[in-house]
Protein backbone atom coordinates (compact mmCIF):
# COMPACT_ATOMS: atom_id res chain seq x y z
CA UNK A 1 0.00 0.00 0.00
CA UNK A 2 1.30 3.10 -0.87
CA UNK A 3 -0.30 6.58 -0.26
CA UNK A 4 1.26 10.15 -1.54
CA UNK A 5 -0.68 12.66 -0.40
CA UNK A 6 -0.55 16.39 -1.33
CA UNK A 7 2.92 16.32 -1.82
CA UNK A 8 5.00 19.02 -2.85
CA UNK A 9 9.18 19.11 -3.14
CA UNK A 10 11.23 21.68 -4.15
CA UNK A 11 14.94 21.20 -4.68
CA UNK A 12 17.50 24.23 -4.56
CA UNK A 13 14.47 26.73 -4.25
CA UNK A 14 13.08 25.29 -7.24
CA UNK A 15 9.69 23.62 -7.24
CA UNK A 16 9.69 20.40 -8.43
CA UNK A 17 5.95 18.58 -7.77
CA UNK A 18 3.26 20.48 -6.32
CA UNK A 19 0.06 18.82 -4.17
CA UNK A 20 -0.15 14.99 -5.80
CA UNK A 21 -1.99 12.77 -4.47
CA UNK A 22 -2.36 9.21 -5.73
CA UNK A 23 -2.44 5.83 -4.02
CA UNK A 24 -1.49 2.41 -4.69
CA UNK A 25 -3.14 -0.12 -3.46
CA UNK A 26 -1.17 -4.24 -2.48
CA UNK A 27 -0.80 -5.72 -5.44
CA UNK A 28 -1.31 -3.14 -7.96
CA UNK A 29 1.10 -2.15 -10.52
CA UNK A 30 1.35 1.74 -10.98
CA UNK A 31 3.19 3.11 -14.34
CA UNK A 32 4.23 6.48 -14.28
CA UNK A 33 4.67 8.56 -17.58
CA UNK A 34 5.64 11.66 -17.86
CA UNK A 35 8.44 14.16 -20.26
CA UNK A 36 11.97 14.15 -19.29
CA UNK A 37 12.63 16.40 -16.46
CA UNK A 38 8.94 16.60 -14.93
CA UNK A 39 9.69 14.90 -11.64
CA UNK A 40 9.14 11.15 -12.12
CA UNK A 41 12.52 10.30 -10.35
CA UNK A 42 11.36 12.80 -7.67
CA UNK A 43 8.20 11.10 -6.89
CA UNK A 44 9.72 7.66 -6.31
CA UNK A 45 12.71 9.02 -4.65
CA UNK A 46 9.80 10.65 -2.01
CA UNK A 47 8.64 6.96 -2.15
CA UNK A 48 11.47 5.31 -1.71
CA UNK A 49 12.19 7.94 1.38
CA UNK A 50 15.43 8.91 -0.67
CA UNK A 51 13.76 12.83 -0.73
CA UNK A 52 12.34 14.88 1.78
CA UNK A 53 8.59 16.63 0.97
CA UNK A 54 8.41 19.81 1.58
CA UNK A 55 4.64 19.40 2.22
CA UNK A 56 2.77 16.44 2.36
CA UNK A 57 3.46 13.23 2.86
CA UNK A 58 4.60 10.04 0.95
CA UNK A 59 4.10 6.88 3.13
CA UNK A 60 3.81 3.13 2.33
CA UNK A 61 3.02 -0.35 4.16
CA UNK A 62 5.40 -2.48 3.51
CA UNK A 63 9.15 -2.97 3.22
CA UNK A 64 10.30 -1.18 -0.29
CA UNK A 65 13.13 -3.01 -3.01
CA UNK A 66 14.08 0.17 -5.01
CA UNK A 67 15.89 -0.61 -8.85
CA UNK A 68 17.52 2.61 -9.89
CA UNK A 69 17.75 3.45 -13.53
CA UNK A 70 20.89 1.18 -15.37
CA UNK A 71 23.24 0.85 -12.28
CA UNK A 72 26.96 0.80 -12.45
CA UNK A 73 29.40 -0.18 -9.92
CA UNK A 74 32.60 1.52 -9.09
CA UNK A 75 33.95 -1.83 -7.53
CA UNK A 76 34.60 -4.25 -9.27
CA UNK A 77 31.63 -6.98 -7.31
CA UNK A 78 30.82 -10.21 -8.26
CA UNK A 79 26.65 -10.70 -8.92
CA UNK A 80 26.92 -12.81 -6.03
CA UNK A 81 27.88 -9.39 -3.88
CA UNK A 82 25.57 -7.40 -5.25
CA UNK A 83 22.30 -9.48 -4.62
CA UNK A 84 23.50 -9.94 -0.67
CA UNK A 85 23.89 -6.17 -0.37
CA UNK A 86 20.08 -6.42 -0.76
CA UNK A 87 20.12 -7.95 2.03
CA UNK A 88 21.57 -4.96 4.23
CA UNK A 89 18.36 -4.78 6.26
CA UNK A 90 18.42 -8.63 7.94
CA UNK A 91 22.09 -8.25 8.05
CA UNK A 92 22.44 -4.92 10.26
CA UNK A 93 24.89 -2.66 11.43
CA UNK A 94 28.12 -4.52 12.20
CA UNK A 95 26.89 -8.09 10.70
CA UNK A 96 28.58 -10.16 7.98
CA UNK A 97 26.12 -12.09 5.37
CA UNK A 98 25.16 -15.53 6.82
CA UNK A 99 24.44 -19.43 5.27
CA UNK A 100 20.76 -17.85 5.19
CA UNK A 101 21.22 -14.75 2.98
CA UNK A 102 23.94 -16.37 0.80
CA UNK A 103 20.41 -19.11 0.07
CA UNK A 104 18.00 -16.27 -0.16
CA UNK A 105 20.55 -14.09 -2.81
CA UNK A 106 20.80 -17.48 -4.72
CA UNK A 107 17.53 -17.77 -4.79
CA UNK A 108 16.43 -15.01 -6.48
CA UNK A 109 19.13 -15.13 -8.88
CA UNK A 110 17.65 -18.31 -9.67
CA UNK A 111 14.29 -16.69 -10.01
CA UNK A 112 15.30 -13.90 -12.25
CA UNK A 113 16.92 -16.40 -14.38
CA UNK A 114 20.46 -15.45 -13.98
CA UNK A 115 21.54 -17.77 -11.62
CA UNK A 116 24.60 -18.66 -13.80
CA UNK A 117 25.82 -15.25 -13.61
CA UNK A 118 26.14 -15.49 -9.77
CA UNK A 119 30.55 -15.14 -9.99
CA UNK A 120 31.01 -12.65 -12.65
CA UNK A 121 32.07 -9.45 -12.32
CA UNK A 122 28.41 -7.31 -12.27
CA UNK A 123 29.83 -4.83 -14.28
CA UNK A 124 30.89 -7.05 -17.22
CA UNK A 125 26.75 -7.97 -17.62
CA UNK A 126 24.79 -6.42 -20.26
CA UNK A 127 21.80 -3.76 -19.49
CA UNK A 128 19.10 -6.54 -19.38
CA UNK A 129 21.47 -8.74 -17.07
CA UNK A 130 21.86 -6.09 -15.01
CA UNK A 131 18.40 -4.88 -14.27
CA UNK A 132 17.22 -8.52 -13.68
CA UNK A 133 20.74 -8.53 -11.10
CA UNK A 134 18.85 -5.20 -9.65
CA UNK A 135 15.45 -6.79 -9.43
CA UNK A 136 17.00 -9.67 -7.81
CA UNK A 137 19.13 -7.41 -4.66
CA UNK A 138 15.60 -5.43 -4.49
CA UNK A 139 13.31 -9.22 -3.78
CA UNK A 140 16.55 -10.28 -1.55
CA UNK A 141 15.49 -8.15 0.95
CA UNK A 142 12.08 -9.31 0.91
CA UNK A 143 10.60 -6.88 -0.08
CA UNK A 144 6.47 -5.88 -0.32
CA UNK A 145 7.01 -3.36 -2.86
CA UNK A 146 9.13 -3.14 -6.04
CA UNK A 147 9.98 0.83 -7.13
CA UNK A 148 11.56 0.72 -10.60
CA UNK A 149 12.81 3.49 -11.98
CA UNK A 150 12.94 3.50 -16.06
CA UNK A 151 13.91 0.01 -15.95
CA UNK A 152 13.83 -0.91 -19.57
CA UNK A 153 15.58 2.50 -20.62
CA UNK A 154 18.69 1.42 -22.88
CA UNK A 155 17.60 -1.82 -23.43
CA UNK A 156 16.56 -3.40 -26.42
CA UNK A 157 13.08 -4.73 -27.21
CA UNK A 158 14.51 -8.33 -26.51
CA UNK A 159 15.79 -7.57 -22.97
CA UNK A 160 12.63 -4.97 -22.20
CA UNK A 161 10.74 -8.29 -22.89
CA UNK A 162 12.42 -9.86 -20.26
CA UNK A 163 12.48 -7.12 -17.62
CA UNK A 164 8.67 -6.58 -18.56
CA UNK A 165 7.70 -10.50 -17.97
CA UNK A 166 9.71 -10.74 -15.12
CA UNK A 167 7.57 -7.81 -13.21
CA UNK A 168 4.63 -9.41 -14.35
CA UNK A 169 5.19 -13.01 -12.96
CA UNK A 170 6.40 -11.01 -9.80
CA UNK A 171 3.19 -9.37 -9.41
CA UNK A 172 0.84 -12.09 -10.27
CA UNK A 173 2.85 -15.32 -8.46
CA UNK A 174 3.98 -12.86 -5.06
CA UNK A 175 1.58 -10.25 -5.32
CA UNK A 176 4.15 -7.46 -5.26
CA UNK A 177 3.21 -3.89 -5.50
CA UNK A 178 4.80 -2.45 -8.35
CA UNK A 179 5.68 1.02 -9.41
CA UNK A 180 7.89 2.13 -12.22
CA UNK A 181 8.30 4.92 -14.24
CA UNK A 182 8.79 4.43 -17.90
CA UNK A 183 8.59 6.29 -21.37
CA UNK A 184 7.07 3.57 -23.36
CA UNK A 185 3.11 3.16 -22.80
CA UNK A 186 3.58 -0.27 -24.12
CA UNK A 187 4.77 -0.85 -20.80
CA UNK A 188 1.68 0.31 -19.14
CA UNK A 189 -0.40 -1.49 -21.03
CA UNK A 190 1.33 -4.60 -20.79
CA UNK A 191 1.89 -4.88 -17.09
CA UNK A 192 -0.70 -1.87 -14.75
CA UNK A 193 -3.23 -1.78 -13.33
CA UNK A 194 -3.17 2.18 -13.49
CA UNK A 195 -1.26 4.60 -14.78
CA UNK A 196 -0.04 8.49 -13.25
CA UNK A 197 0.28 10.76 -16.39
CA UNK A 198 2.42 13.91 -14.87
CA UNK A 199 1.99 16.72 -17.05
CA UNK A 200 3.67 19.07 -15.23
CA UNK A 201 4.85 19.84 -11.57
CA UNK A 202 1.10 20.36 -10.55
CA UNK A 203 -0.99 18.60 -13.21
CA UNK A 204 -1.23 15.15 -13.64
CA UNK A 205 -3.64 12.42 -14.26
CA UNK A 206 -4.09 9.21 -12.23
CA UNK A 207 -6.49 6.42 -12.79
CA UNK A 208 -6.89 3.01 -14.42
CA UNK A 209 -5.34 1.96 -17.57
CA UNK A 210 -8.38 1.93 -19.17
CA UNK A 211 -9.10 5.40 -18.01
CA UNK A 212 -6.05 7.40 -18.94
CA UNK A 213 -3.73 5.75 -20.86
CA UNK A 214 -5.85 6.50 -24.20
CA UNK A 215 -3.79 8.07 -27.59
CA UNK A 216 -5.32 11.30 -26.78
CA UNK A 217 -3.84 11.74 -23.41
CA UNK A 218 -0.21 10.68 -24.59
CA UNK A 219 -0.70 13.25 -27.21
CA UNK A 220 -1.19 16.16 -24.66
CA UNK A 221 2.09 14.99 -22.47
CA UNK A 222 4.50 14.58 -24.77
CA UNK A 223 3.00 17.30 -27.31
CA UNK A 224 3.87 14.92 -30.25
CA UNK A 225 0.67 13.26 -32.99
CA UNK A 226 0.38 9.76 -30.81
CA UNK A 227 -2.02 7.25 -32.46
CA UNK A 228 -3.30 3.68 -31.39
CA UNK A 229 -1.98 0.90 -33.61
CA UNK A 230 -3.38 -2.37 -33.43
CA UNK A 231 -1.62 -5.63 -34.08
CA UNK A 232 -3.10 -7.87 -36.34
CA UNK A 233 -3.03 -10.57 -33.91
CA UNK A 234 -4.07 -11.33 -30.23
CA UNK A 235 -6.36 -8.32 -29.86
CA UNK A 236 -3.30 -6.07 -28.61
CA UNK A 237 -2.58 -2.37 -29.19
CA UNK A 238 0.01 -0.13 -28.84
CA UNK A 239 0.51 3.71 -29.53
CA UNK A 240 2.94 5.08 -31.98
CA UNK A 241 4.11 8.66 -32.38
CA UNK A 242 3.86 10.45 -35.84
CA UNK A 243 6.95 12.97 -35.85
CA UNK A 244 6.60 16.04 -37.91
CA UNK A 245 8.77 17.44 -39.51
CA UNK B 1 23.32 -23.90 -4.51
CA UNK B 2 26.37 -26.40 -3.93
CA UNK B 3 27.90 -24.99 -6.63
CA UNK B 4 27.72 -21.66 -5.11
CA UNK B 5 29.20 -22.92 -1.98
CA UNK B 6 31.72 -24.38 -3.43
CA UNK B 7 32.76 -21.24 -5.48
CA UNK B 8 32.43 -18.93 -2.56
CA UNK B 9 34.32 -21.65 -0.39
CA UNK B 10 36.82 -21.45 -3.22
CA UNK B 11 37.19 -17.59 -3.06
CA UNK B 12 37.47 -18.32 1.46
CA UNK B 13 40.17 -20.89 0.94
CA UNK B 14 42.10 -18.31 -1.67
CA UNK B 15 42.05 -15.70 0.93
CA UNK B 16 43.25 -17.61 4.22
CA UNK B 17 46.04 -19.10 2.01
CA UNK B 18 47.06 -15.76 0.98
CA UNK B 19 46.38 -14.23 4.61
CA UNK B 20 48.28 -17.36 6.15
CA UNK B 21 51.20 -17.09 3.68
CA UNK B 22 50.85 -12.94 4.29
CA UNK B 23 51.05 -13.29 8.20
CA UNK B 24 54.18 -15.48 8.00
CA UNK B 25 55.92 -12.85 5.71
CA UNK B 26 55.11 -10.29 8.93
CA UNK B 27 56.80 -12.63 11.42
CA UNK B 28 59.60 -12.97 9.07
CA UNK B 29 59.92 -9.25 8.33
CA UNK B 30 59.62 -8.20 12.10
CA UNK B 31 62.30 -10.60 13.25
CA UNK B 32 64.16 -9.54 10.31
CA UNK B 33 63.89 -5.97 10.81
CA UNK B 34 64.88 -6.20 14.43
CA UNK B 35 68.27 -7.36 13.45
CA UNK B 36 68.36 -4.28 11.29
CA UNK B 37 70.56 -1.63 12.49
CA UNK B 38 73.44 -0.20 13.63
CA UNK B 39 74.03 -3.07 16.32
CA UNK B 40 74.53 -6.28 14.65
CA UNK B 41 72.28 -9.00 16.31
CA UNK B 42 71.50 -12.76 14.45
CA UNK B 43 68.31 -13.33 13.90
CA UNK B 44 68.28 -17.04 16.17
CA UNK B 45 69.40 -14.89 18.33
CA UNK B 46 66.43 -12.02 18.47
CA UNK B 47 64.15 -15.11 18.53
CA UNK B 48 65.97 -16.72 21.69
CA UNK B 49 65.73 -13.18 23.25
CA UNK B 50 62.09 -12.75 22.35
CA UNK B 51 61.28 -16.72 23.33
CA UNK B 52 62.92 -15.81 26.86
CA UNK B 53 59.79 -13.46 27.81
CA UNK B 54 57.87 -16.84 27.33
CA UNK B 55 60.15 -19.11 29.00
CA UNK B 56 63.61 -17.28 31.04
CA UNK B 57 66.60 -19.02 29.91
CA UNK B 58 68.63 -19.87 33.02
CA UNK B 59 72.29 -19.30 30.80
CA UNK B 60 71.38 -16.86 28.49
CA UNK B 61 73.89 -17.08 25.40
CA UNK B 62 73.12 -13.32 24.93
CA UNK B 63 74.82 -9.89 26.35
CA UNK B 64 72.13 -7.53 28.18
CA UNK B 65 73.44 -5.34 25.53
CA UNK B 66 71.82 -7.01 22.72
CA UNK B 67 68.69 -8.41 24.63
CA UNK B 68 68.07 -4.65 25.30
CA UNK B 69 68.75 -3.54 21.59
CA UNK B 70 66.21 -5.74 20.57
CA UNK B 71 63.84 -5.17 23.45
CA UNK B 72 63.85 -1.52 24.58
CA UNK B 73 65.14 -0.27 21.46
CA UNK B 74 64.36 -2.06 18.28
CA UNK B 75 60.99 -3.79 19.39
CA UNK B 76 58.92 -0.92 20.00
CA UNK B 77 60.00 0.80 16.91
CA UNK B 78 58.74 -2.13 15.09
CA UNK B 79 55.26 -2.65 17.13
CA UNK B 80 54.68 1.15 15.68
CA UNK B 81 55.26 0.38 12.41
CA UNK B 82 53.16 -2.53 12.26
CA UNK B 83 50.34 -0.23 14.38
CA UNK B 84 51.01 2.42 11.86
CA UNK B 85 50.97 0.67 8.82
CA UNK B 86 48.35 -1.57 9.65
CA UNK B 87 45.68 1.49 10.95
CA UNK B 88 46.54 3.52 7.71
CA UNK B 89 46.27 0.71 5.86
CA UNK B 90 42.61 -0.32 7.12
CA UNK B 91 41.83 3.55 7.29
CA UNK B 92 42.60 4.22 3.70
CA UNK B 93 40.54 0.92 2.33
CA UNK B 94 37.12 2.21 4.46
CA UNK B 95 37.80 5.58 3.37
CA UNK B 96 38.21 4.45 -0.65
CA UNK B 97 35.11 1.93 0.15
CA UNK B 98 33.56 4.91 1.26
CA UNK B 99 33.82 7.81 -1.06
CA UNK B 100 34.05 5.12 -3.83
CA UNK B 101 37.41 6.51 -5.11
CA UNK B 102 40.53 4.90 -5.11
CA UNK B 103 42.74 8.03 -4.80
CA UNK B 104 41.82 9.00 -1.38
CA UNK B 105 43.95 8.64 1.40
CA UNK B 106 42.93 9.60 5.69
CA UNK B 107 44.92 13.01 4.72
CA UNK B 108 41.95 13.66 2.98
CA UNK B 109 39.57 14.46 5.40
CA UNK B 110 41.65 17.03 6.91
CA UNK B 111 42.55 15.33 10.56
CA UNK B 112 46.42 15.15 9.25
CA UNK B 113 46.81 18.76 8.87
CA UNK B 114 45.29 19.29 11.82
CA UNK B 115 46.69 16.85 13.91
CA UNK B 116 49.95 18.06 12.42
CA UNK B 117 49.45 22.08 13.31
CA UNK B 118 48.63 21.50 17.01
CA UNK B 119 51.61 18.90 17.22
CA UNK B 120 53.58 22.46 15.67
CA UNK B 121 51.84 24.52 18.20
CA UNK B 122 52.95 22.76 21.32
CA UNK B 123 56.63 22.15 20.09
CA UNK B 124 56.44 26.11 19.38
CA UNK B 125 54.96 26.80 22.79
CA UNK B 126 56.14 24.32 25.25
CA UNK B 127 59.05 22.55 23.27
CA UNK B 128 58.23 18.44 23.27
CA UNK B 129 56.95 15.59 25.42
CA UNK B 130 52.88 14.89 26.15
CA UNK B 131 51.88 18.63 24.82
CA UNK B 132 52.65 17.67 21.34
CA UNK B 133 50.82 14.55 21.59
CA UNK B 134 47.53 15.97 23.53
CA UNK B 135 47.34 18.68 21.11
CA UNK B 136 47.99 17.09 17.82
CA UNK B 137 45.26 14.31 18.80
CA UNK B 138 43.01 17.50 19.63
CA UNK B 139 43.80 19.40 16.51
CA UNK B 140 42.97 16.31 14.87
CA UNK B 141 39.64 15.41 15.93
CA UNK B 142 38.59 18.97 16.67
CA UNK B 143 39.54 19.42 12.30
CA UNK B 144 37.08 16.49 12.01
CA UNK B 145 34.42 18.60 13.74
CA UNK B 146 35.09 21.66 11.68
CA UNK B 147 34.60 19.35 8.84
CA UNK B 148 31.66 18.05 9.77
CA UNK B 149 29.83 21.31 10.34
CA UNK B 150 31.27 22.71 6.92
CA UNK B 151 29.90 19.78 5.17
CA UNK B 152 26.85 18.83 6.84
CA UNK B 153 23.86 20.73 5.08
CA UNK B 154 19.98 20.05 6.50
CA UNK B 155 21.45 17.10 8.58
CA UNK B 156 22.55 15.12 5.65
CA UNK B 157 26.70 14.85 4.14
CA UNK B 158 27.42 14.40 1.02
CA UNK B 159 30.75 13.11 -0.46
CA UNK B 160 31.80 15.78 -2.86
CA UNK B 161 31.26 18.89 0.02
CA UNK B 162 33.09 16.30 2.68
CA UNK B 163 36.52 16.56 0.56
CA UNK B 164 35.74 19.70 -0.10
CA UNK B 165 35.24 21.00 3.33
CA UNK B 166 38.63 18.42 4.01
CA UNK B 167 40.61 20.29 1.27
CA UNK B 168 39.40 23.78 2.96
CA UNK B 169 40.34 22.99 6.20
CA UNK B 170 43.70 21.25 5.35
CA UNK B 171 44.83 24.59 3.39
CA UNK B 172 43.86 26.05 6.72
CA UNK B 173 45.85 24.51 9.04
CA UNK B 174 49.06 24.07 6.16
CA UNK B 175 48.88 27.92 6.49
CA UNK B 176 48.50 27.91 10.06
CA UNK B 177 51.80 25.28 10.27
CA UNK B 178 53.86 28.03 7.99
CA UNK B 179 53.08 31.06 10.56
CA UNK B 180 54.15 28.60 13.19
CA UNK B 181 57.35 27.98 11.29
CA UNK B 182 57.89 31.34 10.78
CA UNK B 183 57.73 32.46 14.15
CA UNK B 184 59.84 28.97 15.67
CA UNK B 185 62.84 29.95 16.60
CA UNK B 186 65.13 28.88 13.32
CA UNK B 187 68.20 26.51 15.65
CA UNK B 188 66.06 24.70 17.84
CA UNK B 189 62.34 24.82 17.25
CA UNK B 190 62.15 24.98 13.83
CA UNK B 191 63.77 21.89 13.20
CA UNK B 192 62.33 19.89 15.55
CA UNK B 193 59.14 21.30 13.89
CA UNK B 194 60.60 20.46 10.47
CA UNK B 195 61.94 16.62 11.42
CA UNK B 196 58.51 15.90 13.38
CA UNK B 197 56.67 16.65 10.69
CA UNK B 198 58.44 14.20 8.69
CA UNK B 199 57.11 11.43 10.62
CA UNK B 200 59.80 8.99 12.18
CA UNK B 201 59.28 6.14 14.82
CA UNK B 202 62.51 5.80 15.83
CA UNK B 203 62.59 7.22 19.17
CA UNK B 204 59.04 5.30 20.30
CA UNK B 205 58.73 4.10 23.64
CA UNK B 206 56.45 1.27 25.27
CA UNK B 207 54.62 4.57 26.96
CA UNK B 208 54.50 6.03 22.58
CA UNK B 209 53.51 2.31 21.69
CA UNK B 210 50.53 2.06 24.38
CA UNK B 211 49.18 5.24 23.18
CA UNK B 212 49.56 4.28 19.34
CA UNK B 213 47.68 1.24 20.93
CA UNK B 214 44.75 2.63 22.42
CA UNK B 215 44.48 5.20 19.53
CA UNK B 216 44.64 2.87 16.42
CA UNK B 217 43.35 -0.87 18.15
CA UNK B 218 39.86 -0.11 19.04
CA UNK B 219 38.60 2.17 15.61
CA UNK B 220 40.20 -0.30 13.32
CA UNK B 221 38.30 -3.11 15.26
CA UNK B 222 35.04 -0.66 14.48
CA UNK B 223 35.69 -0.31 10.90
CA UNK B 224 36.02 -4.00 10.63
CA UNK B 225 32.76 -4.79 12.04
CA UNK B 226 31.17 -1.95 9.50
CA UNK B 227 32.59 -3.69 6.79
CA UNK B 228 29.69 -5.16 5.45
CA UNK B 229 27.94 -1.44 5.77
CA UNK B 230 31.06 -0.44 4.01
CA UNK B 231 30.60 -2.18 1.19
CA UNK B 232 26.86 -1.31 0.80
CA UNK B 233 27.65 2.74 0.83
CA UNK B 234 30.26 1.62 -1.68
CA UNK B 235 27.42 1.33 -3.92
CA UNK B 236 26.45 4.89 -3.94
CA UNK B 237 24.71 7.08 -0.51
CA UNK B 238 21.76 6.66 -2.33
CA UNK B 239 21.63 3.13 -3.39
CA UNK B 240 22.25 2.39 0.12
CA UNK B 241 19.88 4.98 1.92
CA UNK B 242 17.20 2.63 -0.39
CA UNK B 243 18.73 -0.61 0.83
CA UNK B 244 18.31 0.32 4.56
CA UNK B 245 21.85 1.19 5.32
CA UNK B 246 22.02 3.69 8.30
CA UNK B 247 24.45 5.85 5.99
CA UNK B 248 25.38 8.67 8.19
CA UNK B 249 26.22 6.66 11.30
CA UNK B 250 27.85 4.52 8.80
CA UNK B 251 29.91 7.82 7.54
CA UNK B 252 30.55 9.10 11.00
CA UNK B 253 31.23 5.99 12.40
CA UNK B 254 34.42 5.98 10.44
CA UNK B 255 35.56 9.37 9.89
CA UNK B 256 36.13 9.25 13.65
CA UNK B 257 37.74 5.83 13.60
CA UNK B 258 39.95 7.45 10.74
CA UNK B 259 40.21 10.91 12.23
CA UNK B 260 41.55 9.05 15.74
CA UNK B 261 43.85 6.66 13.91
CA UNK B 262 45.50 9.25 11.65
CA UNK B 263 44.89 12.26 15.01
CA UNK B 264 47.19 9.16 16.62
CA UNK B 265 49.73 8.66 14.36
CA UNK B 266 50.71 12.01 13.86
CA UNK B 267 50.38 12.63 17.50
CA UNK B 268 53.00 10.18 18.48
CA UNK B 269 54.71 10.03 14.75
CA UNK B 270 54.36 12.64 12.77
CA UNK B 271 53.14 12.57 9.29
CA UNK B 272 52.94 9.16 7.53
CA UNK B 273 51.80 9.84 3.97
CA UNK B 274 50.26 7.84 1.31
CA UNK B 275 50.31 4.85 2.87
CA UNK B 276 46.22 4.51 2.73
CA UNK B 277 46.16 5.23 -0.58
CA UNK B 278 48.31 2.53 -1.95
CA UNK B 279 48.35 -0.21 0.62
CA UNK B 280 44.05 -0.65 -0.26
CA UNK B 281 45.10 -0.86 -4.52
CA UNK B 282 47.84 -3.77 -3.64
CA UNK B 283 45.18 -5.89 -1.52
CA UNK B 284 42.44 -5.15 -3.64
CA UNK B 285 44.39 -6.41 -6.67
CA UNK B 286 44.66 -10.02 -4.07
CA UNK B 287 41.07 -10.48 -2.80
CA UNK B 288 39.01 -8.02 -4.65
CA UNK B 289 36.48 -5.26 -3.43
CA UNK B 290 34.77 -7.23 -0.57
CA UNK B 291 35.96 -5.47 2.49
CA UNK B 292 35.05 -8.44 4.59
CA UNK B 293 38.74 -9.61 3.00
CA UNK B 294 39.87 -6.37 1.97
CA UNK B 295 40.42 -5.02 5.46
CA UNK B 296 42.60 -7.53 6.82
CA UNK B 297 44.37 -7.75 3.88
CA UNK B 298 44.83 -4.37 3.74
CA UNK B 299 46.55 -3.66 7.49
CA UNK B 300 48.59 -7.24 6.92
CA UNK B 301 50.20 -5.90 3.76
CA UNK B 302 50.34 -2.40 5.28
CA UNK B 303 52.09 -3.61 8.29
CA UNK B 304 54.49 -5.39 5.77
CA UNK B 305 54.94 -2.19 4.02
CA UNK B 306 55.53 0.40 7.03
CA UNK B 307 58.15 -2.44 8.59
CA UNK B 308 59.57 -2.49 5.12
CA UNK B 309 59.91 1.34 5.07
CA UNK B 310 61.11 1.86 8.54
CA UNK B 311 64.61 -0.70 7.55
CA UNK B 312 65.10 1.22 5.16
CA UNK B 313 64.95 4.52 6.77
CA UNK B 314 67.63 3.31 9.50
CA UNK B 315 69.97 1.59 6.95
CA UNK B 316 70.21 3.65 3.55
CA UNK B 317 72.40 6.14 4.72
CA UNK B 318 74.24 6.48 7.70
CA UNK B 319 71.78 9.54 9.19
CA UNK B 320 68.38 8.13 10.04
CA UNK B 321 65.70 8.89 7.30
CA UNK B 322 62.24 10.52 8.54
CA UNK B 323 60.01 7.21 7.39
CA UNK B 324 57.60 10.40 5.79
CA UNK B 325 60.16 11.23 3.18
CA UNK B 326 60.25 7.38 2.06
CA UNK B 327 56.78 6.63 1.94
CA UNK B 328 56.42 9.75 -0.07
CA UNK B 329 59.14 8.67 -2.52
CA UNK B 330 57.08 5.45 -2.76
CA UNK B 331 53.69 7.14 -3.09
CA UNK B 332 53.94 9.75 -5.36
CA UNK B 333 55.09 7.35 -8.33
CA UNK B 334 52.52 4.64 -7.84
CA UNK B 335 49.58 7.45 -6.95
CA UNK B 336 50.59 8.76 -10.35
CA UNK B 337 50.90 5.02 -11.52
CA UNK B 338 47.19 4.21 -10.39
CA UNK B 339 46.02 7.73 -12.08
CA UNK B 340 47.27 6.43 -15.13
CA UNK B 341 45.93 3.08 -15.21
CA UNK B 342 42.45 4.61 -13.89
CA UNK B 343 42.11 7.12 -16.91
CA UNK B 344 42.90 5.03 -19.38
CA UNK B 345 40.33 2.08 -18.02
CA UNK B 346 36.24 2.53 -17.68
CA UNK B 347 34.73 2.99 -14.39
CA UNK B 348 36.54 5.60 -12.59
CA UNK B 349 37.81 7.86 -15.29
CA UNK B 350 34.23 8.14 -16.32
CA UNK B 351 32.66 9.79 -13.21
Amino acid sequence: MIEVANLSVTLSDKSILENYSLSVAPGGVLAILGANGVGKTTLLNCIVGLCRPSAGTASSRGRIGYVPQLFHSRFAFSVLDIVLMGRARQIGLFGAPRAKDYTVAQKYLGLMKVGHLRDRPFNELSGGQRQLVMIAQALSSECDILILDEPCSALDYKNQSIVIDTLRELNSTMGLTIVFSTHAPQHGLEIATHVLLMKDLSRYEHGTVEDVLTAENLSTLYDVAIAKAAFTRGGKFTFAPYFEH
Amino acid sequence: MQATTIAHGGTRMRTWAIVLLLSLLLVLCAVYSITVGRYDIAMWDVWLILWDNVIPDQAPAWTPLQADVVEVIRLPRILAALLIGAGLAMSGAALQGLFRNPLIDPSIIGVTSGAAFGGTLAILVVGGGYPVLGAAFAFGIGSLLVVKCLASVKGRTSTLTLVLAGVIVSAFFGSAISIVKLLADPHQKLPAITYWLMGSIAATNYRDLALMALAIVPPSIMIFLLRYQINILSLGEDKARALGSPIEIVQWTIFAAVSFISAGVVATSGIVGWVGLIIPHMARTLVGPDHGRLLPMSALIGAIYLLLVDDIARTATVAELPIGIITSLIGVPFFALILRRTQSRSGWAND
